[in-house]
């Protein structure tokens, strides 16, 4: 018996696993008007940022690019777009890449209607009516092939790559096995990793690929003419016993477990097949998260050993901890303790199990502790060139 | 519970450890490798949970090996039994500040 999971189908096939009004700001400016809307309708979720003005056109491409992905996530239900009125995203190609979901969706202009007040009344009242919308669908019953795991490490230490990280790898092949998709990124922490990753690319063409994307971010690093360190590793990394960028790498790709990989997927990219992907992001935890769920994962597992405890407004982020004295003191943040690796209590195997049992439970509704507490105000989208 | 002080090897060709415990100079880690052997080291520092000491000498310049691969470059001669952490090992990578 394969293993299911109850989801939201939606109109282009996708299936969620949670059923959200996704608002979404086509620019920063529009972020009040979203957050107003947000805490008065049932149901909605604020996918807030800080780009789509004032940027050069490659990266006003990437946000709407990256919006698109996010709107035709299968954890929107519905979705309202907020605009301003003088973006420079581009709402058209926005709106109509939505229609092409099926998903009923609309839109509030600020300017259009008359300023920041007529604009949340309007919202308030759209939203309202998607929240409505959506409200009666029940969930059906799906295998693993409609399921796309992001994974994720953050505030990393030494128990990451021997603990936390290990259980992530183990439950990523248990995926790929089933015929689902599991992404990793932070293309960062393949520096001093890359040639392992490499070797396990589909084609070599995907291995170059690899190595041209670890070498741009390294380049980028390099560009201010400084050490890296204590922006890549943190000094919290450094304090956890993690001295330099090769050593937070090793660990780092144990969460990508041993399968081979099937391709690298741009930033603002929704998944393009199934098996293990590799996509281009940054390690910081606003930007990647968004990535993923760009990917349009509809459940993050996130590694952490310092005690990382960032959400996702749209899809369960389930923490896994590798240190157990972390785990002990931040237990309202900590999904599962794979400290006891450490201590000897269980092994990587025992951990994936259960981490496994917990997202396959997660993509049915359960709550993570993070979603819990709605932490998921956190998000941005990462941009490559200036503000101008 | 156990007073032991554990370490980890994680690869036969690894140089450094990462220790699972609080140790003190005059502590004696008992080193796990990977086939379950254990290699008693007498450490004469204190070395913070999760840092790392070394297995063997490690030459300055030489390469120091952790999960079997560089993590970087020792800064200094290091000792069996030292504590190997930003003091004495320095990464060769994203190093915008070296000249080409």
């Amino acid at each position: 018996m394969a293993d299911l999971f109850y989801g939201y189908e939606r109109p282009d096939g996708k299936v969620g696993s949670r059923n959200y009004v996704a608002v979404i700001p086509s620019v920063v400016c529009a972020n009040e008007v979203v957050e107003a809307i947000c805490g008065q309708v049932m149901n909605c979720r604020a996918l807030l940022h800080h780009q789509g003005c004032c940027q050069l056109p490659p990266d006003l491409e990437r946000v709407t690019d990256t919006l698109i992905s996010l709107a035709c996530h299968p954890n929107a239900g519905a979705v309202l777009v907020v605009s301003l009125g003088c973006e420079g995203t581009d709402v058209d190609r926005l709106l109509a890449a939505i229609e092409q979901t099926g998903k009923p969706y609309n839109i509030v202009r600020i300017q259009e209607i008359g300023g920041t007040a007529k604009a949340i009344a309007d919202g308030i009242q759209k939203a309202q009516r998607l929240s409505m919308a959506i409200s009666g669908m029940q969930r059906k019953a799906f295998d693993l092939t409609h399921f796309i795991m992001g994974i994720k490490c953050g505030g990393s230490d030494a128990t990451s790559g021997l603990a936390s990280n290990c259980a992530i790898g183990y439950v990523a092949d248990k995926i790929v096995d089933q015929g689902g998709t599991v992404i990793f990124g932070e293309v960062t922490e393949f520096i001093g990793a890359e040639h392992i990753l490499a070797r396990r690319g589909r084609t070599p063409e995907v291995g170059a690929k690899i190595l041209q994307k670890v070498e741009e971010m390294e380049n980028r690093a390099k560009s201010l003419g400084c050490d890296m360190r204590k922006g890549q590793p943190t000094p919290g990394n450094i304090e956890g016993g993690l001295t330099t960028i090769e050593e937070k790498s090793l660990g780092a790709i144990m969460k990508s477990g041993s399968r081979t990989i099937e391709g690298v997927l741009e930033y603002p990219e929704m998944s393009r097949g199934k098996g293990l992907w590799i996509k281009d992001t940054p390690g910081r935890e606003i930007e990647i998260l968004t990535g993923m769920a760009a990917s349009g994962a509809q459940c993050i597992t996130f590694s952490t050993g310092r005690g990382a405890p960032q959400g996702f407004p749209i899809l369960p982020v389930i923490k896994i901890c590798g240190n157990p004295n972390t785990y002990e003191r931040m237990s309202d943040d900590m999904d599962l303790n794979a400290g006891r690796i450490i201590l000897g209590e269980k092994s990587i195997e025992e951990v994936g199990e259960e981490l496994y049992a917990k997202v396959v439970r997660s993509l049915s509704g359960e709550q993570c502790k993070g979603e819990s507490i709605y932490y998921s105000k956190s998000m941005d989208i990462w941009c490559m060139g200036p503000v101008i | 519970m156990s007073e032991r002080k554990l370490a980890v090897q994680v690869q036969p060709i690894d140089n450094v450890a990462s220790i699972f415990a609080e140790v003190n100079a005059g502590d004696t880690v008992e080193v796990m490798a990977r086939n379950g052997s254990i290699d008693p080291i007498g450490v004469h520092e204190e070395i913070p949970y999760g840092h790392k000491l070394a297995l063997r000498d490690i030459p300055k310049g030489e390469t120091v090996l952790k999960y079997g691969e560089s993590i970087g470059i020792a800064t200094m001669d290091i000792k069996r039994g030292d504590y190997v952490h930003v003091h004495n090992l320095d990464s060769a990578r994203a190093r915008g500040d070296w000249k080409e």
